[in-house]
């Protein structure tokens, strides 16, 4: 016999049936089950293959701590790969499968790997295939494996969420229901989250306050601001608490998880604790489970597990598990490890007690049919006192108070003998420890210590003076006197496979393994055994790992130490970390101005530094190159209009500004008349070239800068630095206006015609190259610069934002052909511009770009000055700016390519080509790059090796057109 | 999350903020220091474990920098500052 579902009981409701499948096969549920729940109801005993020596396993526990039940489950259009069946509510419609086991669960051909476990012990993966990883590890992760993950989008929304509270409250058990009844009771804001549908007042019974145990926890909370669904995975810095809250009932187009950042001025840990299980041979039988879980599935779900249970325990906390069996109707048999379990045995009157006694073995096929009996000193497994008939084996080991928030807030933990646990040290953060966490092991002394810690915490947010309004403890029926728990951490068996971490299959004999080959530290034995490393972190095998370590080594549990707990306390989707950031939303682009003109003119749309741009406009069944080389062509021969609108524009205004951007640049800007531009660079204070860009002084006490469009925000956040925090005393500020205006580039022979039909008060006759002037453009405010990028006479117009469509098709209008930026990139190209970050790097000073001249006019101490004198900057070797031409004419060299030549006898790369491009004007390929003494090397060759292509390059000056610059001044 | 003290908007969260490092003095006049000196004003930090005084800005709230007393191991912060309008580091 294996699960079934009791006619009353539990909360789940009998009159909402709830259809779902398992392996293709429909079954049914009620609301309010779980899936685990709902599976065991169904009496489905397998529900997977061990990671390692695939043998089947069950359900093994109710809650965040199980280590078996790791589903594939579907509902809808949502999909979670590696679901904890424990934790997932049913659903109408949901489809569960296995995700380990092939061909099935059932019948798994890696199961063969179990008879060789003698020869695959920890670190065998390690030891075997650690030459070559790589070639192995796809076959193994196949056997292997966990849940797969589907490629398409997830439709699911999450959202992220910030909430401050006076009180944060983690657990929603008895001792937190406490805490946060009295700390709501001293009139502050108290948020209490708990990761279960319900709490576990609702369905455990008891009575508080001469109240059933539930109505107490609804009266418990009013005035507190309650998540329930809400796992508090990640305890930061400065009382923050990361909560992921599940909301599987969110209505259409609501968020289905939220991502809570919680800052609290007092937190209580309420955290609870895992019952962990006694270890035993063949302790990995499906239908072994925790006593709690059994006693959990029965009040909260009316689901008997078994009809024929063997108790085995060290504890008196079991016996609530089987006088609830008992009452159920199951037949019940307890083998405890103590000599005498004490009065908590009149709690079980009806079942058989074997005292000094524990498990030495269990047997069935695939699920547990029979349990041995034996003496705690047994040694071998025929020294066995009876072979118990029974369909589960519910086991007790004691609690493992869950410590996993407090010591990643940074709390210090101690082993405490008597209750054979790591509990709460001493605390560094605002914060406070409740019930179970804090070591109370009944129904009276975690309501008690909740209360108190509520207390406390809105004590330490209470003003001097004020009095704590009065509130009495809540009070339960003690219960019998307790008899200590028994440490008892595995069955002394030479041979015997006893599981410690039955998700990642590590044994007792794997840890002897590494204590053998001394990986003794409780670190060590974590990554050589990968003891806790699986997804449920060890919840249920770290302290019985850490015992047996400890055994093995003649040190005390607390001497040999625990690892770090480290977030999150549980798997949280990725959905939710990223919440809506996220696709479109991630980064979203800037758009120009007159972004649907050049939708509307099918522009290639592209990327560049975080704006939407026109990389190039294409005609009909045109391909990029020609499309490029038609639009370079028309600038040089007729007028192009290019959308410039995202270069930087930054106001820079004060008595002092021209004295501080002297400071700030390369060049000197502080003699440029009013009306006038400068092509500037600004250096980083260690020398290297930042960014290049242009400087129009406006007036006496204003200047614009015209920064590269992907380098505004940081040339803006550099100038506030230095204002800020070396030259303060400066009049000077700065304002980012890039957004406020539209700007177009008309170029080209035929500019003048073009600009001859637009309307303006500004005189092109009288505007020098490199000049600026203010007026009106086509009736609106605006501006005209003459300043090129192409190396054709080109002016710069521009107006307030909301008028750049229409300025964009009265130029259009007027025939000037729009290019994009990688037609632009051509130009530049030809006449050698330098592009920041394509033709640089990391290293370039102003001297390898071949810009010493302004160094030696200026006598400012500007940024990066004195970095410009090292003897680094000084070298004669440093790579610097040319031209190399192919000798191919029609080869395009990748950039990147490397150009290398024969050096004191030795071939060597000499640097490498940044730009490369067919260069219309010139009817041949051009590339630009950085070469090691590159200016005294003109005209001599070298061999490019571009991806196992060798050929041959000359190098030459950058610049490739009109070098005398006639055509800017024409 | 820290929270930051910002002495002009009042705490805030630390998404806000960005982390500016030592306050360090900039060696003058410039090109009397010795390429050692400049080297070490450049590139060398004490990198304090413990309490230490650290330049921050709110870049996402009122854009001013400001000096905040930090401990750099358990990140308690203690006090923060508006620069004066002498030096920093001074
Ligand atoms: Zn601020």
């Amino acid at each position: 016999m294996t699960g079934r579902r009791l006619s009353e009981g539990g909360l789940i409701d009998r009159a909402r049936p709830v259809g779902f499948t398992w392996q293709g096969r429909s079954l049914s549920g009620y609301a309010g089950d779980s899936l685990a729940s709902a599976l065991l109801a169904n009496g489905v005993r397998v529900v997977g293959r061990s990671f390692k020596y695939h043998r089947p396993r069950g359900i093994f526990a109710a809650g965040v701590e199980e280590p078996n039940a790791i589903l594939d489950v579907t509902v809808g259009a949502t999909h979670d790969p590696n679901a904890r069946a424990t934790l997932v509510e049913l659903r109408e419609g949901m489809a569960a499968r296995a995700i380990s086991g092939w061909p099935s669960v059932g019948v798994d051909v890696f199961q063969a790997l179990d008879l060789l476990h003698r020869f695959i012990p920890a670190g065998f993966y390690y030891k075997t295939f650690m030459p070559g990883w790589e070639r192995f590890e796809p076959a193994i992760r196949q056997m292997a494996g966990l849940g797969t993950a589907r490629i398409t989008p997830d439709p699911r929304r999450f959202e992220t969420r910030h909430a401050e509270v006076d009180v944060l409250v983690v657990g929603g058990g008895a001792a937190g229901l406490a805490a946060a009844r009295a700390a709501v009771a001293s009139n502050v804001s108290v948020m209490l989250v708990d990761e279960n549908p319900v709490g576990p007042l609702q369905w455990s019974g008891g009575v508080i306050d001469g109240m059933p145990a539930a109505d107490w926890a609804e009266e418990a909370v009013k005035g507190v601001a309650v998540l329930s669904r809400a796992t508090a995975f990640a305890y930061q810095d400065h009382n923050t608490v990361a909560v992921m809250e599940r909301r599987a009932d969110a209505a259409e187009g609501w968020a289905a998880d939220r991502l809570w950042s919680v800052k609290a001025r007092q937190v209580v840990l309420a955290t609870g604790a895992i019952e962990r299980p006694l270890v035993f041979p063949l302790n990995d039988r499906p239908g072994v489970m925790l006593a709690s879980a059994v006693h959990r599935y029965l009040a909260q779900y009316g689901v008997l597990v078994g009809a024929e249970v063997v108790i085995v325990a060290n504890n008196d906390t079991a016996y609530g598990t089987a006088a609830a069996l008992l009452a159920a109707g199951a037949k019940v048999t307890i083998a405890d490890v103590r000599p005498d379990p004490g009065p908590v045995a009149a709690l079980v009157a009806g079942a058989r007690i074997y005292p000094a006694s524990t498990v030495i073995g269990t047997g069935g096929p695939f699920g547990i049919i029979y349990a041995d009996i034996g003496p705690v000193d047994a040694t071998r497994s025929d020294q066995l006192t009876a072979r118990v008939p029974c369909d589960i084996v519910a086991t007790s080991g004691g609690w493992t108070p869950s410590v996993h928030l407090f010591s990643q807030s940074g709390g210090k933990l101690r082993w405490d003998d008597g209750a054979s646990a790591f509990l709460p040290g001493a605390g560094r953060q605002s914060q406070h420890v409740a019930g179970a966490l804090a070591g109370a092991n009944d129904l009276a002394s975690c309501l008690m210590s909740g209360h108190e810690a509520g207390r406390n915490a809105a004590a330490a947010l209470r003003e001097a003076g004020k009095r704590a309004p009065r509130l009495t403890v809540p009070r339960a029926e003690a219960a019998p006197v307790a008899t200590p728990l028994r440490p008892y951490w595995f069955v002394p068996i030479a041979g015997a496979r006893q599981w410690l971490d039955f998700q990642n299959d590590v044994t007792v004999a794997d840890v002897g393994l590494a204590a053998a080959e001394n990986f003794q530290s409780v670190e060590h034995l974590k990554r050589y055994t990968t003891l806790g490393m699986a997804t449920d972190q060890g919840k249920t095998s770290n302290v019985n790992g850490l015992a047996v370590m400890a055994g093995l080594t003649g040190r005390g549990i607390g001497e040999a130490g625990t690892t770090t707990f480290r977030p999150p306390y549980a798997p949280v989707s990725l959905g939710a970390l990223a919440g809506q950031r996220h696709g479109s939303l991630y980064a979203p682009l800037r758009q120009l101005p007159a972004h649907a003109e050049h939708r509307a003119l099918f522009a290639e749309m592209r990327e560049y530094g975080g704006w939407e741009r026109p990389a190039f406009y294409p005609q009909f069944r045109e391909d990029p190159p020609r499309t490029i080389a038609r639009e370079a062509a028309m600038v040089r021969t007729e007028a192009g209009l290019f959308d410039g609108s995202s270069l930087g524009k930054i106001e820079v205004q004060g008595p002092d500004a021209a004295a501080f951007l002297n400071l700030m640049y390369y060049n000197e800007v502080a003699n440029l008349k009013p009306g006038r531009l400068r092509y500037v660079l600004l250096l980083r204070e260690s020398g290297i070239v930042l960014d290049d860009g242009v400087v129009a002084r406006l007036a006496e006490d204003r200047y614009l800068l015209s920064p590269s469009s992907s380098h505004t925000a940081g040339v803006l956040a550099m100038l506030e630095q230095w204002h800020q925090t070396e030259y303060p005393a400066m009049q000077v500020s700065f304002h980012d206006v890039t957004a406020a205006w539209a700007t177009f580039a008309v170029c080209g022979p035929r500019v003048g015609d073009i600009l001859a039909k637009v309307e303006t008060d500004i005189s092109l006759a009288t505007l020098p190259h490199m000049g600026i002037a203010s007026g009106t453009i086509m009736g609106v405010p605006g501006r005209i610069a003459r300043v090129s990028f192409t190396g054709e006479r080109s002016y710069e117009l521009s107006v307030p934002a909301g008028y750049g469509p229409a300025l964009w098709r009265h130029l259009l209008a007027q025939g000037a052909a729009p290019y994009g930026i990688e037609s632009l990139s051509v130009l530049r190209a030809e006449k050698g511009y330098i592009l920041i970050g394509t033709d640089t790097d990391g290293l370039t000073l102003p001297e390898d770009l071949g810009m010493s001249g302004p160094l030696r006019a200026k006598k400012v101490d500007f940024v990066g000055r004195r970095s410009l004198a090292t003897p680094d900057a000084l070298r004669a070797d440093r790579r610097q700016f040319v031209g190399l031409l192919p000798d191919d004419p029609g080869f395009v060299p990748a950039v990147g390519t490397h150009a290398a030549m024969m050096v004191d006898g030795v071939r060597r790369s000499l640097g490498w080509i940044t730009t490369s491009a067919h260069s219309p004007a010139t009817g041949r390929s051009i590339c630009l790059g950085m070469i090691e003494g590159g200016r005294a090397r003109i005209g001599q060759s070298v061999s490019l090796f571009d991806r196992g292509r060798v050929s041959r390059a000359t190098i030459c000056s950058p610049v490739f057109h009109d070098a005398a610059g006639d055509k800017l001044h024409g | 999350m820290l929270s930051i003290p910002c002495p002009f908007c009042g705490p805030r969260g630390e998404h806000e903020f960005q982390w500016g490092g030592e306050p360090v003095t900039r060696p003058v006049p410039a090109s009397e220091v010795s390429d050692a000196r400049w080297a070490n004003y450049l590139y060398l930090r004490t990198n304090t474990k413990g309490r230490d005084r650290e330049l921050w800005c709110h870049a996402g709230g009122c854009g001013q920098w400001f000096t905040m007393e930090r401990d750099t191991m358990t990140h308690e912060v203690f006090e923060s500052a508006q620069i004066s309008l002498g030096r920093i580091g001074a």
